[in-house]
């Protein structure tokens, strides 16, 4: 049956911006559909709102709307384009929203619009939990026990059949968002709650306790000859309880006797068929008790999810860009095996390695939240590793997530110990596993840590043996050939070996090497070896033989950026996969190096060759030993990966690697504060200023030297961990008593802080010669929110032409100070129209992929050039860069930060507080194009926070810092006929510059003596459209807290910064009196 | 633990440690693909010679039962694995899996790069090996004991696994017919999958005459699995000719087939390194749907697969077709109630996906009497 001729155009839709539960894994899902559909002459449209995406890169398809993904914009573009058919199952939940909006909306009917993959019915069959639990009835799967509730009443009266624990589940959410399980009254009261608002039905179900049964993924395939195959099962060693996202998992299942794999299989094929997914992949979710193998079916979902790309990592299946295939009507024998060339798609991957998924956290940057692991996934990113054995995979997987707190160790074991550590893994956190391990180093049996946490005996029984070798290890004597092998296939690193010996890790490599035992390198083939591979995608184990083959061309190797974070995330992978292409295009071999498996870069069309490896110092020097062998090597790229492969770069550089683009050297000049400050100071260049303080007494001598406010943090952390800003001597004083242990090895950094200064980043490229300035973005917040977290412009909206100038000298100067070969980041601050240096990246940013939608210029491509050797003036000839002049932004671009606030819930149950800072918390970002700022503006929050609100009421509550910057705001909502709510100074404030608004209370003043009600009731109860409430320090704090995590349980819109308050005004202004217009990006690029 | 070693016929040593027995086995060095079901791999008659190469590298955690089995022991010459579990993790658990080869007497092999190996077998094919364990012998030695242990081309295997004496399996529910099957290596999963479907199972040895089989006045004739080179198979073939007279419905499975094929006058040959899996894809020409299969075979029947063929019981086609490498999985004829293929319907390990096969065999058998 071949493909479907009458689709001659789709609309594929993306997931919009990177959110927990929703990650680049969908970029990488997309970016393989619209590479299918352009190979077979399908006209491709895409609408996507994220920037940092592959897929948005203007090759990926036709027309690119980076636009706002609902359904009243997707009509708008469906109504231009004129698509044949609408691809939703590829985007994640919001893909598959947005069409069944359109399907609501009649749109699809309208304008004759099929849906490709799965149809409205079958979505609804998938989704809605009462079809779902009707359909597995009717195959004869059990569904475990469970009621639909749509009010409290409900809730309460259904947990009296279900009893306690209780799982909650809100329908049609993604990524478990509101679910949780209650073990009494009171949690069941929030938790629920919050899942009734969540869900946009308003609809949960609760549902009886499996808490601690095993848990089981399978990745179904159908195609419309209902074929059917099974991509890939997977096992979570984390038992039932904890989301699947925030779960250790393995593939394959590794506890299953054939019999009941089979069984799995067998409900599965009948589910898929049941809810009648013609086309395409989705995941089916299991449960089986320990004890007696019965099975319960939790969930499916009926599209391409987080899961499917794991699979299709773990595997070397590639799921979507099969089921692209599948959708516009081929079937499954009709498309070839990648790897194998010779075989079909029709079969089951089988493995010959084990695989293992870690997430990954950021607790950290919430220091009030919950620790504990719920059905409410809360991880980040996540790791996958490949080994011959499950212990060699694990182990590679937690060094894959670069926490030192993730890597197994062995220290001597302390009175008390397994007691403690035994109760604690009755909890899962982020570090259980480790608690496991511990306990048992610490002598608990595996019946004692199974009885307290359930993880499977199989697995407990790995980290014993893991235990063991590392005894052996620590046996005095000799580090033979014997221990070594052994350790090594039990996947310990050198730095583990050397921890465990008390030898440096060098010394333990040297010792290694001397007795030749380095890892080969096997390949991920789908078929066990049973055919031969002809995709070079590579795992390293310790065994006999290796799979590398030769090479001929010169290749460069690129540094991934491990698993996404906060801070580190999809904006990184896009630059390595662009620097990969560009090198390929420039006739290169290109070689990737990376351990995320949501990526595009670790997709083994990207790159020649891929080895998914985890990235530190051994893995990495090993893979370039290998390659070393294999052929001629150019060097490593580190400086596209962000600050990982950066880190990277003087170790590998000392053990002789070659690294292109800007040397080790300039990095350390560029971060070392000293080092840099002599560059600043020799360029007549000004840095805010700053002092080491080693005391709190020479804190507060500094801060009166350079003067309040300033900024402080501890010297030794990045990423603006524990950063604050203080007003006065008692905070500052405050801060270094609860936040640091200060000492002289330890110092406080005190940096003046540049208060309402107007904050400026810029990324260029400079080969040593020429300077190509990319763009100059403006931050909307001030200065002292995290870039990373601040909404920015491009062009600038407000920055003068005498500033823009000394700007783009600055830009050069510091870059050819630090000696900058490829991209460099600089972030300037303008107060007082005086120019301050805060710091410079020589590396990729994040905004680059932001800067390079916004001007047509393919930046990351163009800075791995550089460090190939080409000049400026080449690209330039060449095209790649514009012939004259420097990075033109077409339209105005605003980029908005998407915070994770709604997923974090403190300890009480409480949210966790929405207030922007020095600390990144953002997950990811969206963007708005359009030829105004305010429509630009209200775009960006559209997809970020949700529509403003184009009339209502409105609550304002300004900081005393904060009143007079707020004020022509706040007049320009009342003209625009908004009703303004304010607590009584703010009120006060604004009347005394003509501003009417109507008194309200704070939440600690309690209702009032005639029930009048606090902001807070009135957010609660939905009276309120939009809130403003800039933070103070910490004495009125509690209010603000109140205020901000109560319209974040409501999803009302929330601004925090007076300057965002302003951009509201502008975008709200706009929306008034027009609609929100479309373009593509080629037509802007035009 | 103690040394062991892997030597192949072409003289490529693989040195790992000793598992299950210890001591010296012998056989066809064989990979097999399934992640799940070493157990019923192990029990499976058909690899009855062979030393079985687990390409999955976990083997063992799901420990020994009895349900499992399929049939009284295991049949492996040996059995090869990366990484054998130490710890038995399953409520249906009776045994852990080295107890259990210890108690048959099988000997193991552990901690062999088992990918390397299977490479090699597929580059090379299947071909004699040795598992030499904790035994003092130079490598000419074991070379040389390997070089002088018997090839599988040409090996009649089926008198060491066909039972002896008749049994019955009765149907499940209400008794609808009346099938004799010739065990030549049967899995229990098959007269288990007939049963269901309200067959009573006559097994019978393999040496059963056509007179014996139509003494049970059978309603049809299953031919099992089995070991061995359907070349020497000279006797059930002709058997099998009688009863495709008598239009009495055949279906034949793996060695069956291959023997059904013989019947009909085709040749069989021996695979590089065959088909040992349970993700064999494999299309229905009548249906053109793909059905993910269980296999294990060495050897394939040579026919047309394109068109028609004739023979002298009448026209006949091949119906199923490995979409791996295009090798004949099935057949039947067009003009006799007989069919037969290349894989395992009965499954065990493997996917239910032909399953219907049972059901096309009872299908026949109802036309053939007209219920």
């Amino acid at each position: 049956m071949p493909r479907d001729t009458s689709i001659k155009s789709v609309l594929v839709i993306g997931s919009g911006p990177i959110v927990i539960g929703q990650a680049c894994e969908f970029d990488y899902s997309g970016t393989q559909a619209c590479r299918v559909l352009r190979e077979e002459g399908i006209r491709v449209i895409l609408v996507n709102s994220n920037p940092a995406t592959i897929m948005t890169d203007p090759e990926f398809a036709d027309a690119t709307y980076i636009e706002p993904i609902t359904p009243e914009v997707i009509e708008k573009i469906i109504a231009h384009e004129k698509p044949d058919a609408v691809l939703a199952t590829l985007g994640g939940q919001t893909a598959l929203n947005a069409a069944i909006g359109l399907f609501e909306r009649g749109t699809l009917a309208k304008y004759g619009v099929k849906l490709i993959g799965a149809d409205v019915a079958a979505i609804q069959r998938g989704e809605n939990r009462e079809l779902f639990r009707a359909i597995v009835e009717k195959i004869g799967g059990e569904s475990a026990l469970s009621i639909i509730c749509h009010t409290m009443d409900e809730i309460f009266t259904a947990v009296k059949t279900l009893n306690y624990p209780v799982v909650v589940r809100p329908s049609f959410t993604m990524g478990g968002l509101g679910s949780g399980i209650a073990f009494d009254e009171e949690e069941l009261r929030q938790i629920a709650g919050a899942g009734l608002r969540h869900s946009p039905t308003s609809e949960v179900l609760l549902e009886e306790s499996i808490i601690g049964w095993k848990e089981y993924e399978l990745e179904v395939m159908r195609d419309r000859k209902d074929n059917v195959v099974i991509v890939c099962s997977i096992e979570n060693v984390d038992p039932m309880g904890v989301h699947t996202g925030d779960s250790i998992t393995v593939a394959p299942a590794m506890t299953l006797t054939d019999v009941e794999y089979q069984r799995l299989r067998d409900l599965s094929l009948r589910i898929i068929r049941e809810v009648g997914v013609d086309t395409g992949g989705c995941n089916i979710q299991f449960a089986v008790n320990p004890v007696d193998g019965r099975i319960i079916v939790i969930e499916m979902n009926p599209r391409v999810s987080r899961s499917s790309a794991l699979a299709s990592k773990a595997t070397g299946f590639p799921i979507a860009k099969i089921a692209t295939k599948l959708a516009i009507g081929y079937t499954l024998d009709e498309i070839q095996n990648d790897i194998t060339k010779v075989t079909p798609a029709s079969f089951e991957p089988t493995l010959d390695y084990v695989v293992v998924k870690m997430p990954r956290f950021a607790f950290e940057k919430f220091a009030d939240a919950d620790p504990r692991l719920t059905t409410t996934m809360k991880s980040v990113g996540e790791a996958m590793a490949i080994g011959r054995s499950f212990s060699e995979a694990l182990m590679k997987a937690l060094r894959s997530l670069e926490r030192k707190e993730a890597i197994f160790s062995w220290p001597e074991v302390r009175a008390g110990e397994k007691d403690q550590l035994l109760s604690q893994i009755s909890v899962p956190t982020e570090y259980r596993l480790q608690q496991v391990q511990r306990a048992m180093w610490a002598g608990a049996t595996i019946d004692e840590v199974f009885a307290a946490c359930k993880i499977d005996p199989w697995y407990l029984r790995q980290l014993e043996l893991i235990n063991q070798q590392a005894e052996q290890i620590a046996v005095p004597g000799e580090l033979t050939s014997q221990i070594l092998r052994g350790a090594k296939s039990n996947g310990f690193s050198d730095y583990q070996i050397a921890k465990i010996r008390g030898i440096s890790e060098d010394e333990v490599r040297r010792i290694r090497h001397h007795l030749s035992i380095r890892p080969v390198y096997k390949t991920v083939d789908t078929c066990a070896a049973e055919f031969e591979a002809f995709t070079p995608y590579h795992y390293s184990s310790y065994e006999e033989e290796s799979e590398v083959r030769p090479r001929t061309v010169p290749a460069v190797i690129i540094l991934g950026s491990g698993p996404n974070r906060i801070g580190q995330g999809i904006e990184f992978d896009y630059s390595c996969v662009h620097a990969s292409f560009a090198l390929r295009a420039a006739g290169y071999e290109t070689i990737m190096i990376n351990c995320n498996p949501e990526t595009v870069s670790t997709d083994y069309d990207t790159s020649n060759r891929l080895y998914f490896e985890p990235l530190t110092l051994e893995d990495v020097l090993e893979v370039i030993h290998a390659e070393t062998q294999a052929g001629p090597l150019l060097g490593v790229i580190t400086q596209l990966g962000g600050q990982t492969p950066l880190g990277l770069a003087a170790g590998l550089k000392a053990n002789g690697v070659t690294i292109l683009g800007t040397s080790p050297e300039a990095i350390n000049l560029a971060e070392e504060r000293g080092a840099f400050g002599n560059i600043l100071f020799e360029q007549e260049l000004t840095a805010p200023e700053f002092g080491m303080a080693a005391s709190q007494l020479e804190a507060i001598t500094i801060a009166t030297r350079i003067g309040y406010p300033v900024l402080v943090r501890p010297s030794f952390v990045l990423g603006g961990r524990g950063m604050e800003i203080v007003y006065d001597d008692q905070s500052l004083a405050g801060f270094i008593s609860r936040a640091t242990d200060i000492t002289p090895d330890h110092p406080v950094l005190v940096d003046r802080f540049l208060d309402s200064a107007i904050e400026i980043d810029v990324d260029a490229l400079f080969d040593g010669d020429e300077l190509f300035l990319g763009g100059v973005m403006e931050h909307i917040e001030e200065a002292g929110i995290h870039s990373g977290d601040s909404a920015c412009v491009l062009p600038s909206m407000t920055v003068s032409a005498d500033s823009l100038a000394e700007i783009i000298q600055a830009t050069l100067m510091i870059a050819r100070g630090v000696g900058v070969r490829g991209l460099i980041n600089i972030q300037f601050a303008i107060a007082d129209s005086k120019l301050y240096v805060l710091e410079a990246n020589p590396r990729a940013s994040r905004t680059v992929p932001f800067v390079s939608k916004s001007t047509g210029v393919p930046l990351a491509k163009a800075a791995a050039r550089i460090s190939v050797g080409s000049s400026i003036a080449e690209l330039r000839a060449e095209g790649l860069l514009p012939t004259i002049g420097d990075g033109v932004a077409h339209g105005v671009s605003v980029k908005e930060a998407v915070l994770p606030w709604n997923r974090f819930r403190r300890l009480d149950g409480r949210g966790v507080d929405a207030v922007l800072g020095p600390e990144m918390r953002s997950t990811g970002e969206v963007m708005g194009i359009s030829p105004t700022f305010g429509e630009s503006y209200a775009k960006s929050q559209i997809q970020a926070f949700g529509p403003l609100p184009k009339t209502g009421t409105v609550f304002i509550s300004l900081a005393d810092k904060n009143k007079v910057h707020g004020v022509d705001a706040a007049a320009g909502l009342s003209t625009l006929g908004f009703k303004i709510l304010a607590t009584q100074g703010t009120a006060e404030f604004l009347a005394s510059h003509g501003v009417p608004s109507v008194t309200v209370r704070k939440n600690s003043e309690g209702k009032g003596p005639m029930g009048e009600r606090t902001i807070v009731d009135m957010i609660n109860s939905g009276d309120i459209d939009l809130v403003i409430n800039t933070p103070v320090g910490r004495g009125t704090r509690h209010d603000g807290w109140a205020i901000r995590t109560a319209a974040v349980q409501r999803s009302i819109p929330i601004i925090t910064t007076t300057a965002g308050f302003n951009a509201a005004v502008e975008g709200i202004r706009f929306l008034q009196s027009n609609e929100v217009s479309i373009k593509s990006l080629q037509e802007w690029l035009a | 633990m103690s040394t062991a070693f892997l030597v192949l016929d072409d003289g490529r040593v693989f040195e790992g440690q000793s598992w299950g027995s210890t001591g010296k086995t012998f056989g066809e060095a064989v990979f097999q693909t399934g992640m799940t079901g070493y157990q019923e791999t192990l029990t499976d008659p058909s690899y009855h010679k062979q030393v079985v190469v687990m390409t999955a590298p976990h083997i063992g955690n799901t420990g020994f039962n009895t349900q499992d089995n399929e049939s009284e022991k295991i049949w492996v010459a040996g059995f090869v694995v990366r990484n054998p579990s130490s710890l038995v993790s399953n409520w249906r658990s009776e045994n852990d899996l080295e107890s259990e080869l210890i108690a048959q007497n099988i000997v193991g092999l552990q901690g062999v790069d088992t990918r390397a190996l299977t490479r090699h077998l597929r580059d090379r094919g299947a071909m004699r090996v040795g598992i030499f364990s904790d035994l003092e012998m130079t490598r000419e030695e074991m070379v040389v004991e390997v070089r002088k242990s018997s090839q599988m081309s040409g090996s009649f295997l089926v008198s060491d696994v066909s039972t002896k004496t008749p049994y019955v399996v009765p149907a499940k529910g209400e008794k609808k017919f009346v099938v004799a099957a010739l065990d030549l290596g049967i899995k229990s999963a098959t007269p288990r999958a007939l049963s269901e479907r309200g067959v009573e199972v006559h097994v019978l040895p393999f040496d059963s005459t056509a007179e014996d089989i139509c003494a049970l006045s059978p309603d049809g004739l299953f031919i099992s699995n089995g070991p061995g080179d359907p070349a020497t198979m000279i006797q059930v073939i002709e058997v099998v000719r009688q009863i495709l007279l008598k239009q009495i419905p055949i279906f034949g499975i793996c060695f069956g087939h291959q023997i059904l094929g013989r019947a009909l006058g085709f040749e069989t040959y021996k695979l590089t390194f065959g088909h040992r899996g349970i993700n064999q894809p494999v299309i229905d020409k009548l249906t053109s749907k793909v059905e993910i299969t269980s296999h294990n075979h060495g050897f394939a029947l040579a026919a047309p697969t394109e068109t028609e063929f004739t023979t002298v019981y009448g026209r006949g086609e091949v119906t199923h077709v490995s979409l791996n490498d295009g090798v004949v999985e099935g057949l039947h004829l067009i003009d006799r109630p007989a069919f037969s293929v290349q894989y395992h319907p009965e499954a065990a390990a493997g996917p239910h996906d032909a399953q219907y096969l049972f059901d096309r065999f009872v299908d026949m058998m109802s036309l053939k009497v007209g219920k």
